[in-house]
C-alpha cells in the first residue's frame, strides 16, 4: 500500500490549490486596505489641528532666527548626498535627519514650507500663546497676537483678546457669507437677466423684425435695463458697506521671529491656538475642518479650502448619466434579446457592442468632443442660440455632453447586464402569459421587464462605479479645474446642461499634479481621493440598496 | 382511428362519444418540427363540458397536440402545422384569427406553476387588465370567484396582497388555473398539471378538475394513468405522433379495442 504521505498525496488533496487561492484572496485584501489605508491615514490626518512647533534655527550663512509652523514630517537622509548637492553638512556628521516644517506666513516668507537640518536647530519645543489663523488669501498664519483694534482703536490685549478676537472673527465670516450670498443670488439674477435682455435684441436683429416693433423692443429693454442698473447700484452699495464693514477690524501679530503684521479680521477664516487646545477642543476643531471640507468651495488655486462643487459636478453628472443610460441600454438590450432576428448579423452586433466596453476611455473622450460637441453642440447653438454666437452655449464643453459621453461609455455593460437578465427569465413565465391572450409586447413590459429589472440595477451600478471614477474623457467634454458657478442654482432653467462642472476625478489629477503649491495641496489630494471613493461606494450601495429591494419583490423559485 | 369501436355495444349509463355536443374537431393535423413528423394526420373531436385526457409515452406527441389547441405552438419557429382544428365550426388556424382572442378561449395551465412575479390578487387580474378593465369592483368580484372556483380562496383571503411566490407548489398551481378561469375560457388545457406536485396537491388539483368540468371543456395532458381514470371521461391514446384509440375512458381502462392501448394501459410498454 502506498503510502498516504509525501509530495504527491499532498498534491492530490488540492491543498496546494486552496493555498493558492487563499493566497490570491490575501493579496487583493493587502492591496485593497493597503490602498484605503494609505488614503484614509494622509488624507484624514489633515484636519488634526497640529501643534506648533518652534525652534531656534542658526544657519551656517545668516542670522540666527527663531521659526515656526507645524511639523509635517522628518527624514533622515546621507550627508554625503547632501553635501553633493551643495549643502555644507558638518564633516562629523554621516546622515542627517531634516524635518518639512510649514511655516505659513507666506506674504512674509515668500513660501509657506521649508526643510531644517538637525543641526542647525535647537530643539522643538511648542509655545504657549501661539496661533494659527486660517486666511482667506496668501496661506495660514502663524505667530503671537499683540492686539486687536477697531479701525485705529485698541480693542483688546493680553488675556482678554483671544475670546474677543474669535467673537469679531465670527462676526466678519457672517459678514462674509452675506457678502455672498448677494453675489450669488441677486448679482448672478441681474447678470442672467442683463444678458437676456442683450440676446433677446441679438435675436430680434437676426430674425429682421420691423424697425417700429424693434423700436419698440428698445425701449422696453431700456427701461428694463434702467430698473436692472438701478437694482444693481442698490446692491452694490450695500456690498460695499459690508465690505467695509467686514474690514472694521483688524489684529497686529507677531512672526515667530519677531516681524509685526497687521492682518484684517475679514481675511480669517478661523481663528485658533493649537498649543493650548484640549483633545476634545482639537477633535471638535478636526470634525468641524472635516465639514467645512466637504461643504465649501476651494480657494488659492485649489490648494485650501473645500471641494464642495467637485462632489456636486460629480454627482449631478452621474446622475444624469444614469438617466440617459438606462432607457437607451434597456431598450437597446430589449430589441436585440427580444425583437431582432437571430443571426450571424446579430452575432456581429453583440460583440461589437461588448467590444465597445474595452474601448479606452480617453477614444470616448475624442469622440465626444468631436461629434457631440462640435458637431452636435455646434448644431444646437446655430439653430436655437444664434443670438449669443460667437460665444458658444452647447457648442463647448459641458455638464450635458460629460454625461452624454459617460453614458456612450457605460452603455455596453447596460446592455449585457439587461441581456443576461432579459435570457434568465423562465420561458414558462412568458408562456403563462401569452396564454392568458397577451401580446409579446404586453407580455414584455407586464411581465418579462419587470422581472429583469434587477439585472438592469446590476448594470447601472456597475456603469455608475464606472462612470463616477472616470476622469480622462471629461477632461476633453466638459469638467475644469475651477467652475464659478454650480450646474444648478436659482435661475431659470435651475439645471444649467451647458455648464462646465468640477469632478473629484479631475479634481485628484489637478491637485496632485498640476498644483502650484505641492506640499500645501499634499493632503487634499488624499481627501479628495478619499471623498471619491467614499462617493463611489455610497452611489453602489444606494443603486445596491435598491437591487436588493427589487430582488425580493420579484423573489423568484424559478430561477 | 377505428370509428366501429367507437359505436361500439351500449351500456347503461355508458358516456358515448356520439352523444356529444362537439367542442373541437381536429382534421387531418400534421405537425411538422423543422422536417420530422411529430404529429401524423390526427383526427379527433373533444366533446364539450366533458374531460379529455390526452396519455401516451413520453415524446408521443400528446402534449404538442395539446399546445395546438392555443396555436402556442406558433412560438416555435420551426413548427409547421397542416390540417384543421375547428372550434365551434371556425378553424383556429385560419389567418383571420386572433390568436390572443383564441388564447383568452382556450385557456392553458403549465406542468410548472408559473405564476407572475405580482401579487396573488395581480396575478389572477392580469387577464382581465390585458382586456382593459380597470373597475376595481368588477377586478375584487372577479379574484374572488375565480380563487374560489379554484379552490384557492379560503387559503388566501387574507393575504391578497403577497407576492405569489410565497404559495406552495400546489396552491401556485390553483393560482395559476384561477388565473386561467378568471378570463372565462370555454376551453381549458392542462399540460400534465399535477406532475410537479405532491401526493396531497394532486388530490386537490384533480378534486378541483373534477368540478371545474360544469362549466368548461377540459383537456388534460398526463402521463399518470390513474390520475387520467380517475379524473377523465374521455381518453386519448397516442404514440409515436399517432392517436392510436380514443375512447369514453370506463372503455379505455377495460376494455380496449386495440393490442398497443392494453400493452401500455397494462404496463408492457411505455
Amino acid at each position: 500500500m502506498k503510502s498516504l504521505f509525501g509530495v504527491r498525496a499532498w498534491f492530490r488533496s488540492g491543498t496546494p490549490w486552496i493555498w493558492l487561492n487563499a493566497g490570491a484572496i490575501a493579496l487583493c485584501l493587502v492591496m485593497v486596505i493597503g490602498v484605503l489605508g494609505l488614503i484614509v491615514v494622509r488624507g484624514g490626518s489633515h484636519f488634526w489641528p497640529a501643534d506648533l512647533q518652534q525652534t531656534e534655527w542658526s544657519p551656517e550663512s545668516g542670522q540666527k532666527k527663531v521659526i515656526m509652523g507645524e511639523l509635517v514630517r522628518a527624514e533622515t537622509v546621507s550627508a554625503v548626498m547632501l553635501r553633493e548637492s551643495g549643502a555644507t553638512v558638518p564633516a562629523e556628521l554621516e546622515a542627517v535627519t531634516r524635518y518639512l516644517v510649514k511655516v505659513g506666513n507666506r506674504d512674509l516668507y515668500g513660501r509657506d514650507f521649508s526643510w531644517y537640518m538637525d543641526y542647525e536647530i535647537t530643539g522643538w519645543t511648542a509655545p504657549e500663546g501661539a496661533i494659527a489663523l486660517e486666511r482667506r488669501e496668501r496661506g495660514n498664519f502663524y505667530g503671537f497676537p499683540l492686539k486687536l483694534n477697531e479701525g485705529d482703536t485698541l480693542i483688546a490685549e493680553g488675556d482678554a483678546m483671544w475670546p474677543e478676537l474669535l467673537k469679531r472673527v465670527e462676526r466678519a465670516n457672517g459678514i462674509f457669507q452675506q457678502m455672498k450670498d448677494i453675489e450669488k443670488n441677486d448679482i448672478s439674477r441681474i447678470n442672467n437677466q442683463i444678458e437676456k435682455l442683450r440676446l433677446t435684441e441679438r435675436r430680434l436683429v437676426l430674425d429682421k423684425v420691423s424697425d417700429a416693433e424693434m423700436a419698440e423692443f428698445k425701449a422696453q429693454a431700456e427701461a428694463e435695463n434702467k430698473v436692472l442698473n438701478d437694482e444693481y447700484a442698490v446692491i452694490q452699495q450695500k456690498l460695499d458697506q459690508l465690505r467695509a464693514e467686514s474690514n472694521r477690524d483688524n489684529l497686529v501679530a507677531r512672526s515667530a521671529e519677531g516681524r509685526e503684521v497687521t492682518i484684517s479680521l475679514a481675511n480669517i477664516v478661523k481663528a485658533f491656538a493649537p498649543n493650548d487646545m484640549s483633545v476634545w477642543q482639537k477633535t471638535r476643531h478636526y470634525f468641524s475642518g472635516i465639514g467645512t471640507f466637504l461643504t465649501e468651495e476651494p480657494r488659492e488655486a485649489n490648494t485650501e479650502g473645500g471641494i464642495f462643487p467637485a462632489i456636486f459636478g460629480t454627482v449631478t453628472m452621474v446622475i444624469l448619466m444614469a438617466i440617459i443610460v438606462t432607457p437607451f441600454g434597456v431598450l437597446a438590450a430589449i430589441y436585440l434579446r427580444e425583437y431582432a432576428k437571430q443571426g450571424p448579423l446579430l452575432k456581429i452586433i453583440r460583440i461589437s457592442v461588448y467590444n465597445l466596453a474595452g474601448v479606452p476611455s480617453i477614444v470616448y473622450g475624442v469622440f465626444g468632443l468631436g461629434f457631440f460637441v462640435y458637431i452636435m453642440g455646434g448644431s444646437i447653438d446655430q439653430l436655437f442660440y444664434p443670438e449669443a454666437l460667437p460665444s458658444p452655449t452647447f457648442g463647448t464643453p459641458g455638464l450635458f455632453w460629460a454625461s452624454l459621453t459617460l453614458a456612450l461609455l457605460t452603455l455596453p455593460v447596460v446592455i449585457v447586464s439587461t441581456e443576461e437578465g432579459l435570457s434568465r427569465i423562465p420561458s414558462t413565465i412568458r408562456m403563462g402569459s401569452l396564454a392568458l391572450g397577451a401580446t409579446k409586447s404586453e407580455t414584455l413590459w407586464k411581465v418579462v421587464v419587470p422581472l429583469a429589472t434587477p439585472a438592469m440595477m446590476t448594470g447601472l451600478i456597475l456603469a455608475v462605479a464606472r462612470a463616477a471614477g472616470e476622469v480622462a474623457p471629461l477632461m476633453l467634454v466638459g469638467v475644469v479645474k475651477l467652475a464659478p458657478t454650480l450646474p444648478i442654482d436659482g435661475n431659470f432653467p435651475f439645471i444649467h446642461l451647458d455648464q462646465k462642472i468640477m469632478h473629484l476625478g479631475f479634481h485628484v489629477f489637478d491637485v496632485g499634479f498640476q498644483s502650484p503649491n505641492v506640499e500645501a495641496s499634499r493632503p487634499l489630494l488624499y481627501a479628495t481621493a478619499l471623498v471619491l471613493v467614499l462617493l463611489i461606494v455610497v452611489l453602489n450601495m444606494a443603486a445596491i440598496y435598491m437591487r436588493n429591494r427589487l430582488r425580493e419583490k420579484y423573489r423568484s423559485d424559478t430561477d | 382511428m377505428n370509428q366501429d369501436k367507437l359505436t361500439a355495444p351500449p351500456v347503461e349509463n355508458e358516456l358515448k362519444l356520439s352523444d356529444e355536443k362537439i367542442k373541437l374537431q381536429v382534421n387531418d393535423l400534421k405537425l411538422y418540427y423543422a422536417d420530422s413528423l411529430a404529429l401524423k394526420s390526427v383526427n379527433m373531436t373533444i366533446p364539450e363540458k366533458r374531460v379529455t385526457a390526452f396519455i401516451g409515452p413520453s415524446g408521443c406527441g400528446k402534449s404538442t397536440l395539446l399546445r395546438c389547441f392555443n396555436r402556442m405552438n406558433d412560438l416555435v419557429d420551426i413548427c409547421r402545422i397542416e390540417g384543421q382544428i375547428l372550434m365551434d365550426g371556425q378553424n383556429i388556424y385560419d389567418p383571420k384569427i386572433d390568436v390572443a382572442e383564441l388564447r383568452r378561449q382556450v385557456g392553458m395551465v403549465f406542468q410548472k406553476p408559473n405564476p407572475f412575479p405580482k401579487s396573488i390578487y395581480e396575478n389572477v387580474a392580469y387577464g382581465l387588465r390585458l382586456q382593459g378593465v380597470k373597475d376595481k369592483r368588477i377586478l375584487d368580484e372577479v379574484v374572488e370567484t375565480s380563487l374560489k372556483g379554484a379552490a384557492l380562496w379560503n387559503e388566501v383571503k387574507d393575504r391578497l396582497h403577497d407576492n405569489a411566490f410565497g404559495l406552495s407548489g400546489g396552491q401556485q398551481q390553483r393560482l395559476v388555473i384561477a388565473r386561467a378561469i378568471a378570463i372565462e375560457p370555454e376551453v381549458l388545457l392542462l399540460d400534465e398539471p399535477a406532475s410537479a406536485l405532491d401526493p396531497i396537491s394532486t388530490l386537490k388539483i384533480e378534486e378541483l378538475i373534477y368540478e371545474l368540468k360544469d362549466k368548461y371543456t377540459i383537456v388534460i395532458v398526463t402521463h399518470n394513468m390513474q390520475q387520467a381514470a380517475r379524473v377523465s371521461d374521455y381518453t386519448a391514446f397516442m404514440y409515436m405522433g399517432d392517436l392510436i384509440e380514443f375512447d369514453a375512458t370506463n372503455k379505455m381502462f377495460t376494455n380496449p379495442s386495440q393490442q398497443q392501448t392494453e400493452d401500455y394501459i397494462t404496463g408492457r410498454f411505455g
